[in-house]
């Protein structure tokens, strides 16, 4: 199953949406000082002049290449960068989605490529719009056919070209896609078994006690109330 | 099961005391040809004694089912044998998170079990959806789907647990008026 990497933009997408451009120069410059990055640079250098017309932005990430590029060519970057003798990344490990409800074109898909001739591994993002269809992968790479059947469930973006994009995980007869922020946590619809009816029969969802968030100190969601004993921290920066 | 103490309704272990029962049960068969029994009690002994458990894992909870199952634990003796068939089950231990994708095969499999039979719930998903019991895509326990006579808590349950459930069940199982009067 596609991991979805629901953190800050700046670590799946090099321009990491809005304004988030000192934070990639911050890993930038963090990669360079951090040396034994010379191979993963060289290899930039060389999609530069593969793909460089498609790359919108490219950065170094916990010595791994990320890479975005438009929708539209998704598909010729991938061919190519499976294709080339040198860069040979001729594996998809993964292919998922991100929601961000903020940004102007909301999804977010990425490929994880492995190319096992130079033990490297590569990300390439690309924004998408709500209703906008990407090209599907499957021609190219044989992975990712129940990969998108997985994205096009969970987060309704549509895939151009798949020869068989039904849902893959949800119930059959399931409306909705589960992983969209806007979703909610408990859906629209329960089961149980109608004895009257003799089957399971769906019903809208009725829940005797609503949903109680006890994690308000969770550092994800910002800690805002100071942790008792816990003052001193933070004072120096 | 063995031998059980109809006063105190208790089984009775191996030792003298059995060894006086069993020799005088054997004796009627010798002289007589024949024992009396109440029916009722001998179909409960024997439901109770062969509780065939269909094999019904969903989750992690299918693990500690397992060991229950293994050599250290070993329900075999108390005559539990899994089934890979519905058709051959008395029990169904349903082990584990129960999907709404799920549940209209988990009531197929139970429409499919022979009378008499009976249902055991393990493990807080199964009890009541545990840690999902908010999810969109969680059956909020599985009594929802199918009757339930024993519910073990926990998550998962461990090996004894299951095995005190379904001692539990045993029990109930004696407790029931098999024929009943109109």
């Amino acid at each position: 199953m596609p991991a979805i990497t629901a953190v800050a933009g700046c670590q799946s997408c090099p321009s990491g949406g809005i304004g988030n451009q000192d934070m990639t120069d911050a890993a930038n410059t963090e990669a360079e000082t951090a040396g034994g990055d010379a191979p993963l640079h060289d290899m930039l250098d060389h999609l530069q002049q593969l793909v460089g017309g498609s790359i919108l932005a490219s950065k170094v990430v916990q010595g791994q290449i990320v890479i975005e590029v438009a929708v539209g060519s998704i598909k010729q970057t991938l061919v190519a960068l499976r294709d080339d003798q040198h860069a040979a990344f001729n594996q998809m490990s993964d292919l998922t989605a991100v929601d961000y409800p903020e940004r102007p074109d909301r999804f977010e898909m990425i490929y994880q490529l492995l190319s096992m001739k130079n033990n490297m591994r590569l990300r390439v993002c690309s924004a998408v719009g709500e209703g906008q269809a990407v090209p599907s992968m499957t021609a190219v790479y044989a992975a990712a056919n129940w990969a998108e059947r997985e994205v096009w469930d969970m987060f309704g973006i549509f895939f151009a070209g798949h020869p068989d994009l039904r849902r893959l995980l949800t119930d059959y007869g399931f409306e909705g896609h589960p992983l969209r922020k806007d979703f909610p946590l408990t859906g629209h619809v329960e089961v149980r078994y109608d004895d009257t009816q003799r089957r399971v029969v769906n019903e809208p969802v009725s829940l005797v006690q609503e949903f109680r968030d006890f994690d308000f100190l969770s550092p994800w969601e910002g800690m805002q109330a100071q942790i008792p004993g816990d003052e001193k921290a933070g004072k120096d920066e | 099961m063995g031998v059980i103490d109809p006063r105190q309704a208790a089984p009775i272990g191996p030792g003298p005391e059995q060894d006086a029962i069993l020799k005088a049960v054997g004796d009627e068969i010798t002289n007589r040809g024949f024992v009396i029994a109440s029916a009722d009690k001998l179909f409960n002994w024997a439901r109770s004694g062969s509780l065939w458990p269909m094999t019904f894992g969903l989750a992690c909870c299918a693990v500690e089912m397992m060991h229950s199952a293994a050599s250290r634990y070993d329900m075999d003796r108390y005559g539990m044998l899994f089934r890979p068939s519905p058709r051959q089950s008395d029990v169904m231990i349903v082990a584990g998170t129960l999907t709404n994708k799920m549940a209209p095969a988990l009531r197929r499999v139970y429409d499919q079990m022979p009378e008499p039979r009976w249902v055991l719930s393990m493990g807080s998903c199964a009890n009541g959806g545990g840690y999902y019991h908010y999810s969109y895509a969680v059956v909020r326990g599985c009594d929802r789907i199918v009757p339930v006579d024993v519910y073990v808590p926990g998550c998962p349950p461990t090996a004894e647990a299951l095995i005190y459930g379904l001692l539990q069940l045993q029990k109930k199982i004696r407790r029931t008026a098999t024929i009943a009067r109109g």
